[in-house]
C-alpha cells in the first residue's frame, strides 16, 4: 500500500503499542518492574467508522484509549493520525492535535467542573483554540446544546442540575465542540441506566453519521459495544487477541477468550439460555503476566505450547485477525 | 397466595426518609410474596427503591433518618417490623441472611477472613473454637475456594473481587439461611466472572434449599436466575409474574420499554427504543397519579388523575396501571 491510499481510508493506525508503567520499591525507590497496561497492540481506524474495543477491567482498554489520544505517553510503538507520525509529538504541535482528537468520559460526575457554568464548560475548547468572537460563541454554543438535546436554559446552569444522563450529554457537546475527526469514547454509558443508556446511544449514533466522526468506542460491555460498531477488538491482559468485524465477532468468534466472554453474557432471554464456557480463576496481574500466550492459564483449550509460545495476531479470514497458537 | 405456604410476606410496605423535616418514601406500597425455595428477582433503575426495600426488610435503615412508615413484613408469619433489636439480631444471619453489592466495603479491612467468618457461627451457634473454624474452613470450600485453610488467615485486600465475593456468600449460608437476600451481587464483577458467581449462587441455593431474593439491574441476570420478577418504578411495584410472561408477555408498559431499551447481541438495530426523560427524584415524585405518567408512551389524561392499583390481570400476573384496571373496563378493551 502507498502512502496516499492509506491517508485516504485510514484516520488512525496504530502499531506496536506499548504502554509500561513503572512499579518502584525499596528505600531508592528504584525501579523493580513493570506494569504492562498495554502489551502491543496494533490497530487501525477508518474514516467514519465505529471501532469497538472490549475487555474486562484491568484489560488495558482505558489506557490505550488514552495513549492513542496521547493523554499518555506511549512507552514504544507508532501512532499514525491522518498519516502522520504523532508519537513523540510535543508542545504546540500536540495542542494542535487535540482539536482533531477529543475524549469523552465514563463518569459524567468527575469530569465535568462542579464550579463552571455549562456554557463556560462547552466553550471553553472554543475559547483556547481562539474560535469566533463573544457573541458568536455562544451561538455556537446554544446550537451544540440544542444538538445534543438539551435544553437552552441549560447555557447558565452548573453540572450539579443535571441527572448522569444529561451530563453525558454536556460531555459530548464540549467534545463535538471543535469538530473533532477523531472521538474516543471510554466507557460513556457505564454509568448511566439501561433507559438514560440507550439515549446516549443512539444520540452518539445520530452525531456520528451527521458530523462523519471516526469513533474509538472503548466498554466492558459486549453487547453494548456490538450495538455501537462496525468492528470490534477483544483485549485481554493488555493484548489485542481478537480483531474482526462487530457481526463476526459474535456469530464467529475465534479466539477461546472471546468464545468465553460471548457465552458469559447472560442473555434477556429465559428461553434459550446460553450454553456457559465457565473459565476458571481470575485475570493474572499485569505486573507478571504469564510467558506464552497471556490467557493460557484460563484457557479451556490450552496446549503444552501455548505456555511457551507468546502467538501473533494474524489473519484467518479476510478482516479477521486472531492471536491465538490454535490457527497458527 | 395464602400465608401458609408464604416464606416472607410484604405488605403495603412504606419506607420514608425526612428531608428537611418533611418524609418522602423511597418505597411506596410494595406488596409481594417469596415461597420457601423460590427465586424472585427484584429489577429496577436506581433509585426505584429495591435497596431501601431491601434494608427494610433486614431493618438495616439508617436510624436518624430512614423509617418503616406503614405496612407489615411477615417472615413465617412474624412481623420483622415490630421485633426488638435482640429478636432481630437472631434472625438476621441465622434465618435472612444478605449479601452486598461491593464486597470490599462488606468485609471488615483489618480482620482476617477467618475471623469475619467464625462472627457468624459465635453468634447463631454454641460450637466450639476449633469447630467453628473448621466449618469456616469447609464453607470456604463449598463455595469454590481451593487454598481455604490458607485464605481464613488472609485479609480482604489479599483477595480479588470474585473471591470475596464468595467468602460473602460462605459467611451468608454459614447458618443455612431459608431466605437469602442478593442485592446487586455482580454488578461490581467483570462478566466472565460474574458467570462464575450466578453458577455458584444458582448451586448453594439448589444445595441449602433456600429461597432467594435477587435485586439486579440487569435484565440478562434476571433472565438467567429468577421464577419470579418483581420490577419496581418510583417506589412501587408496577409489574410482578413468572420470569417466562415477563419477556415474553410483559404488561406495564414501563416494562415494555425497558425490554425494548436494552442492545441485545443477537440482533442488528439501528436505533434502541428509549424511555424519554428521567426517573423523577424522592423529592419530586408526583403526588398525584401514576408516577410513570411523564415518561410513559401510552400515557392518557386520567392517568395523572387516578393513582393505579397492584391488579391480577390474570392468575399470576399482576400489573399496576389502569389500562389493566378492571374498574376502567372500557380501556381495558383496547389493549
Amino acid at each position: 500500500m502507498t502512502n496516499e491510499t492509506q491517508t485516504s481510508e485510514y484516520l488512525l493506525q496504530v502499531e506496536e503499542l506499548k504502554k509500561y508503567y513503572p512499579v518502584r520499591g525499596g528505600f531508592l525507590r528504584r525501579k523493580v518492574g513493570d506494569v504492562k497496561a498495554v502489551d502491543n497492540i496494533s490497530l487501525e481506524l477508518k474514516r467514519g467508522e465505529t471501532f469497538g474495543l472490549v475487555g474486562e477491567s484491568g484489560c488495558g482498554k482505558s489506557t490505550a484509549g488514552r495513549t492513542i489520544t496521547r493523554l499518555f505517553k506511549p512507552t514504544e510503538g507508532t501512532i499514525k493520525f491522518e498519516g502522520r507520525d504523532i508519537t513523540r509529538l510535543r508542545g504546540s504541535e500536540l495542542r494542535d492535535l487535540r482539536s482533531d482528537i477529543q475524549m469523552v468520559f465514563q463518569d459524567p460526575y468527575a469530569s465535568l467542573n462542579p464550579k463552571m457554568m455549562v456554557g463556560s464548560i462547552v466553550s471553553e475548547p472554543l475559547v483556547n483554540y481562539g474560535h469566533g468572537s463573544e457573541t458568536k460563541l455562544k451561538d455556537q454554543v446554544m446550537e451544540l446544546l440544542s444538538r445534543v438535546g438539551l435544553p437552552q436554559d441549560a447555557y447558565y446552569k452548573y453540572p450539579h442540575e443535571f441527572s448522569g444522563g444529561q451530563r453525558q450529554r454536556i460531555g459530548i457537546a464540549r467534545a463535538l465542540a471543535l469538530k473533532p475527526k477523531l472521538i474516543v469514547a471510554d466507557e460513556p454509558v457505564s454509568a448511566l441506566d439501561v433507559s438514560v443508556q440507550s439515549q446516549v446511544l443512539n444520540l452518539l449514533k445520530e452525531l456520528q453519521e451527521e458530523f462523519n466522526l471516526t469513533l474509538l468506542f472503548i466498554a466492558h460491555d459486549l453487547s453494548v459495544v456490538k450495538h455501537m460498531s462496525d468492528r470490534i477488538g477483544v483485549m485481554y491482559l493488555g493484548n489485542l487477541v481478537e480483531v474482526a468485524d462487530a457481526d463476526d465477532i459474535y456469530h464467529d468468534p475465534k479466539h477461546p477468550y472471546t468464545q468465553a466472554l460471548i457465552s458469559a453474557i447472560p442473555r434477556p432471554d429465559p428461553r434459550n439460555k446460553s450454553d456457559r464456557v465457565i473459565l476458571s480463576g481470575d485475570v493474572p496481574s499485569p505486573q507478571n503476566p504469564p510467558v506464552g500466550c497471556p490467557f493460557h492459564p484460563r484457557c479451556p483449550k490450552a496446549m503444552p505450547e501455548c505456555s511457551e509460545k507468546k502467538p501473533q495476531l494474524k489473519e484467518v479470514n479476510t478482516e479477521h485477525r486472531v492471536s491465538c497458537l490454535l490457527y497458527e | 397466595m395464602s400465608s401458609q405456604e408464604a416464606l416472607l410476606e410484604v405488605q403495603n410496605l412504606h419506607t420514608g426518609f425526612t428531608i428537611d423535616g418533611e418524609m418522602h418514601h423511597a418505597v411506596k406500597d410494595v406488596s409481594f410474596d417469596v415461597a420457601p425455595g423460590e427465586v424472585v428477582c427484584i429489577v429496577g433503575e436506581s433509585g426505584c427503591g429495591k435497596s431501601v426495600m431491601s434494608l427494610s426488610i433486614m431493618d438495616l435503615l439508617p436510624r436518624h433518618n430512614g423509617k418503616i412508615d406503614k405496612g407489615q413484613i411477615l417472615f413465617k408469619g412474624r412481623d420483622l417490623a415490630s421485633l426488638t433489636e435482640d429478636e432481630m439480631n437472631n434472625i438476621r444471619g441465622k434465618d435472612i441472611s444478605m449479601i452486598f453489592q461491593e464486597p470490599m466495603t462488606a468485609l471488615n479491612p483489618v480482620l482476617t477472613i477467618g475471623t469475619q467468618m467464625d462472627e457468624v457461627l459465635i453468634n447463631h451457634t454454641n460450637n466450639s473454637k476449633e469447630e467453628i473454624r473448621r466449618k469456616s474452613i469447609s464453607l470456604l470450600k463449598q463455595v469454590g475456594i481451593s487454598r481455604s485453610d490458607q485464605i481464613v488467615n488472609e485479609y480482604p485486600h489479599q483477595l480479588s473481587g470474585g473471591m470475596r465475593q464468595r467468602v460473602m456468600i460462605a459467611m451468608a449460608i454459614a447458618c443455612q439461611p431459608q431466605l437469602l437476600i442478593a442485592d446487586e451481587p455482580t454488578t461490581a464483577l467483570d462478566v466472565t466472572v460474574q458467570a462464575q458467581i450466578l453458577e455458584l449462587i444458582t448451586k448453594i441455593q439448589e444445595e441449602v434449599g433456600m429461597a432467594m431474593m435477587l435485586i439486579t439491574h440487569d435484565l440478562g441476570v434476571v433472565a438467567e436466575m429468577a421464577d419470579r420478577v418483581v420490577v419496581m418504578y418510583a417506589g412501587q411495584v408496577v409489574e410482578d409474574t413468572d420470569v417466562d410472561r415477563l419477556f415474553y408477555e410483559p404488561k406495564h408498559p414501563y416494562t415494555k420499554a425497558l425490554l425494548d431499551s436494552i442492545p441485545r447481541m443477537e440482533e442488528t438495530r439501528e436505533e434502541l427504543n428509549t424511555i424519554k426523560g428521567i426517573v423523577p427524584s424522592l423529592k419530586n415524585m408526583p403526588q398525584r397519579g401514576c408516577r410513570f405518567v411523564d415518561r410513559c408512551p401510552a400515557a392518557m389524561p386520567e392517568c395523572s388523575e387516578v393513582d393505579p392499583q397492584l391488579g391480577e390481570v390474570e392468575k399470576g400476573h399482576a400489573v399496576r396501571c389502569i389500562l389493566y384496571d378492571t374498574s376502567h373496563p372500557e380501556k381495558r378493551a383496547e389493549v
